[in-house]
């Protein structure tokens, strides 16, 4: 059908973190990789070292610095910088960007869109309309309009020590699919497909949250019964919160979904498992903040997930709950004993949180 | 009664684009009618067996093919249909047989000529035939009569009939992006796109397409509008060609989609309304139908395919009236449709006569139509500029060959290009909404409806819909403080691009009001809203209102209740 004999353009990969780093070492076993770096210094110490973020780099990863030079000389790009300056990346390279460009994002989070002088604390209500994934801002910034997303279990370490794992691309465009695939799958790396890029994305936002809980049930020094309940109730209310959003439930139960929320809730090393943690512990948010070099994904994702359900009249309890420890001094047990009386004991119900309980917390 | 008054027309008398009826693409279509039908079987043909490739799988598509028809017939015949056809798809029947029966191989290709036969009989069926004689009648007698009509209508004087002082063009105001069309006309092929409330549109948009001074377009056209005589008269001599929407079988599909895809791609403007059928509800389209869409997308490819680089133009157009003709019956079956699953069939109650007396009506009562012409689109949503050129949000010019491309080269996808006809669709859509043109009697109607169902928010649609019309009533004050506000609200969104309202919407509040509570579904025997001599506003007919109410629905308004 399409692309049996493929011309030999390097892939693009833009944003030199830990797991960008792991995904152009991960392209380079195919083909040339053009790896974009835009901080003056680490790019000239990377030429130097070949070692980024103590990850070595392979042989056919090509650091540049020119993003115009990246976008004209490849067709096929993976973005994969921080959701807080995705939007600007895009922008950045919105010029230079023509509609036979792939694209396949690796970042998870969202976009938030606010009025002048709003905050994402001040803003009272959120609308879909202000709460984009990557997708959505790649479509809305540029011309792109084959788009993809990878997604899963995929700890940058393990990967570069080349432990077995999986991903999931997920893009409207089977072309786009055949790609990722041919293009990141080897012997230790299985990639497995999906239509339902939003669910995806919104999967890979949203288990940050359950994540900040799973340190807070650590922190109270309960064991595997309560982290098993803890990952049943918190991927029921993905797919509630992720139906809200305009997700399909599928993407939810997949790797991207309860695959990368079980990696997520053990992985004690994670910025959002310290904040749990340590709230359990009796600390205060801002504390925990001030010690943090950046920001824990998880806490802007409660704030997000919690005003965008009450705009949709949806009640999640869990992110609710959190957001009450996080934000208005509900302690870490109090919450959990709120949600351990809670009324509703469906196991498997998506509409469930909805109608039934008046209660407040 | 008071006349809405819109802001005078330019009334500019629009020369054709292109001086004489053989320079017309549909014409030169019609001249190698034989020729290109016989590649429509051709292609149709190649596109069945890439989607059934086994000998198997073909013959089961041909026997469900002859199910469904022969179910048609029995349940579903019309007066158009042809003489023939149960003995047709009864000769199809024998010979699958025999297939069947007979000997796997030595038969030949027995399913490989029935294929041909059913394909052949359809594209023969759905080709519209424009003659060039027919359509300089047609539209000397639309002209004739209706200037007439609307003399006599407006001046009251049976002498005035004779009189030829108004024209159409008084009546229909035409706004929008009309310049822009008929500059692209000439550099590319159009493919309009408009909503669809009433069946009067079929002839409103084809008046429109002449008056604009283009040459005609290839229309689809609904089968069961050639059920009317008269419509069936005009639209034969306009170009337009048959759709048949109770025929959901493969080759049939196929067939359609075929014809469609290489009138396009030979340049021939082409029309049809991608909601499919009317708008049952009043809403406007939120979901359009992506199988007709979907061959512009694929005409562009083959032309990029063949190295050309004719550009094809998608162009929604929304079309407004005051008054629905079919609106009683159109959301009866809405209603029932989404109440409970239930088949319904196509009932069209309006024969000649009452259309003319329609048309009669409508002259004399001076209820206005308005025709918005929306931005042109490349196939993938893309707006483009004066010259054609498709631009990004950002003004970026962008070729529009390179989303065909992988790898360097124009490449078929045909999953890539469905994303893309949803693509298209959406932007449609939203253009709609964008160049929807509002009505005092919309929003009058809106305003309305909302404030009673607001009044009883347990209850769901079905209940408040059973409500005693009686019930039902808003003392002036009330509903003059929601109409002003919400009518601010519409300022602002038009401020923002995002609706149009005519400019009969602005003024004295009183005086607007008035006028559109007039103008609300004028011609229905049970009024939707009228004032009661308390000053009160009342409803006859709570389901029409809710049906004229839908057209502003889609803007959120619904939270400043």
């Amino acid at each position: 059908m399409i692309l049996k004999n493929t011309s030999e353009l390097p892939i693009g990969v833009i944003g030199s973190g830990n797991f960008g780093t792991v995904v152009a070492n991960l392209l380079a076993s195919h083909r040339e990789v053009l790896f974009f770096i835009r901080n003056e210094n680490s790019f000239n110490d990377i030429i130097k070292n070949r070692h980024n973020r103590g990850i070595k780099l392979h042989d056919k990863v090509k650091p540049v610095n020119d993003l115009k030079f990246l976008v004209s000389h490849c067709d096929v790009i993976f973005p994969i910088v921080p959701s807080t300056s995705f939007r600007s990346m895009v922008k950045d390279m919105a010029p230079f960007l023509n509609p036979y460009h792939i694209l396949i994002h690796g970042t998870k989070g969202f976009d938030i869109k606010l009025a002048d002088g709003e905050t994402l604390k001040s803003a009272k209500l959120l609308s879909r309309l202000q709460v984009r994934t990557m997708s959505e801002v790649i479509q809305e910034e540029s011309v792109v309009a084959r788009i993809g997303c990878l997604s899963g279990p995929n700890l940058s370490k393990e990967l570069a020590q080349r432990q077995p794992g999986a991903t999931v691309i997920a893009s409207h465009f089977k072309e786009v699919i055949h790609i990722g695939k041919r293009l990141l799958r080897n012997d230790r790396f299985q990639v497995y497909s999906n239509d339902d890029i939003i669910g995806v994305e919104i999967a890979g936002g949203l288990k940050n949250i359950i994540a900040i809980a799973a340190g807070m049930l650590s922190g109270l020094g309960y064991g595997e019964n309560a982290k098993g309940l803890l990952i049943s109730r918190g991927a029921t209310e993905m797919i509630y919160l992720g139906q809200v959003l305009g997700g399909h439930s599928k993407a939810f139960l997949g790797v991207a979904g309860i695959g990368d929320l079980v990696t997520t809730c053990n992985s004690q090393l994670s910025r959002n498992f310290t904040v749990g943690y340590r709230l359990a512990k009796g600390e205060k948010l801002t504390d925990i903040l001030q010690d943090m070099k950046e920001v824990a994904e998880g806490v802007n994702t409660v704030i997000v997930a919690k005003k965008c359900a009450e705009f949709y009249h949806a009640r999640p309890l869990i992110t609710n709950a959190i957001y009450k420890v996080l934000f208005e001094s509900l302690t870490v047990q109090e919450a959990l004993d709120y949600l351990m009386r809670h009324p509703l004991n469906f196991d498997i119900n998506f509409a469930m949180p909805e109608v039934e309980s008046n209660e407040e917390l | 009664m008071e006349r809405i008054e819109e802001k005078k027309n330019k009334n500019i008398e629009y020369k054709p684009i292109l001086e004489s009826i053989p320079e017309w693409p549909v014409y030169q279509l019609s001249q190698n009618r034989k020729a290109f039908l016989e590649g429509v079987i051709e292609k149709s043909i190649k596109h069945i067996h890439e989607l059934r490739p086994a000998r198997k799988q073909l013959i089961d598509e041909l026997r469900v093919t002859v199910f469904r028809e022969q179910n048609r017939i029995k349940r579903n015949r019309w007066r158009i249909d042809p003489k023939d056809d149960s003995a047709f798809w009864k000769h199809i029947k024998t010979e699958l047989n025999s297939i069947e029966n007979g000997s796997q191989e030595g038969e030949g290709n027995k399913e490989e000529e029935l294929l041909f036969e059913i394909v052949s009989r359809y594209a023969y069926e759905i080709a519209g035939n424009f003659k060039p004689s027919s359509y300089r009648l047609a539209r000397k007698i639309t002209k004739f009569w209706f200037v007439r009509l609307l003399n006599g209508a407006r001046v009251k004087k049976f002498g005035a009939i004779f009189r030829s002082k108004y024209t159409l063009r008084d009546k229909i105001h035409i706004v929008g992006k009309v310049e822009m069309l008929r500059r692209l006309a000439t550099k590319g092929t159009v493919v309009m796109v408009p909503t669809h409330f009433s069946n009067l549109d079929s002839i409103l948009i084809g008046w429109v397409i002449h008056s604009l001074g283009l040459p005609a377009f290839t229309y689809g056209a609904g089968l069961n509008l050639f059920n009317i005589s008269i419509f069936s008269y005009f639209m034969n001599s306009l170009g337009a060609y048959k759709v048949d929407r109770r025929k959901k079988n493969l080759p049939y599909l196929e067939t359609l989609k075929t014809y469609s895809t290489l009138s396009i791609e030979n340049g021939a403007h082409s029309l049809f309304f991608p909601g499919g059928t009317r708008s049952r509800s009043g809403l406007i389209e939120k979901q359009l139908k992506l199988g007709l869409l979907s061959t512009a997308v694929e005409a562009q490819r083959n032309i990029y395919l063949e190295n050309k680089t004719r550009k094809i133009f998608v162009v929604p157009v929304v079309l407004n009236y005051h008054f629905v003709l079919e609106a009683p019956d159109l959301i009866e079956d809405y209603l029932q449709l989404k109440g409970q699953e239930r088949y319904i069939t196509e009932k069209d109650k309006y024969r000649s006569f009452q259309l003319l007396r329609f048309l009669f009506k409508f002259f004399l009562k001076g209820s206005n139509i308005s025709v918005a012409v929306g931005p042109c689109l490349d196939v993938i949503g893309n707006r483009v500029d004066d010259e054609g050129n498709s631009l990004d949000d950002r003004g970026k010019i962008i070729n529009t060959k390179e989303y065909f491309v992988s790898d360097q080269k124009v490449v078929v996808d045909k999953q890539r290009e469905k994303e893309y006809s949803r693509m298209l669709s959406n932007k449609i859509v939203s253009e709609y909404h964008i160049v929807n043109r509002i009505f005092a009697s919309h929003l009058v109607a809106y305003v309305a409806f909302e404030i009673w169902i607001h009044r009883y928010p347990k209850l769901d649609i079905f209940g408040f819909l059973r409500i005693p019309e009686e019930d039902l009533e808003i003392p002036y004050e009330t509903f003059q403080e929601m109409f002003r506000k919400i009518r601010k609200e519409i300022y602002k969104l038009k401020d923002e691009k995002k609706i149009n309202h005519a400019s009969h919407l602005k003024g004295k509040i009183d005086v607007v009001i008035k006028r559109g509570i007039e103008n609300v579904g004028i011609f229905h025997l049970k009024r939707p809203i009228l004032m009661d001599n308390k000053n009160n506003i009342i409803t006859h007919d709570i389901k029409v209102l809710y049906y004229y109410h839908n057209r502003l629905v889609g803007y959120d308004l619904e939270k400043y209740f």
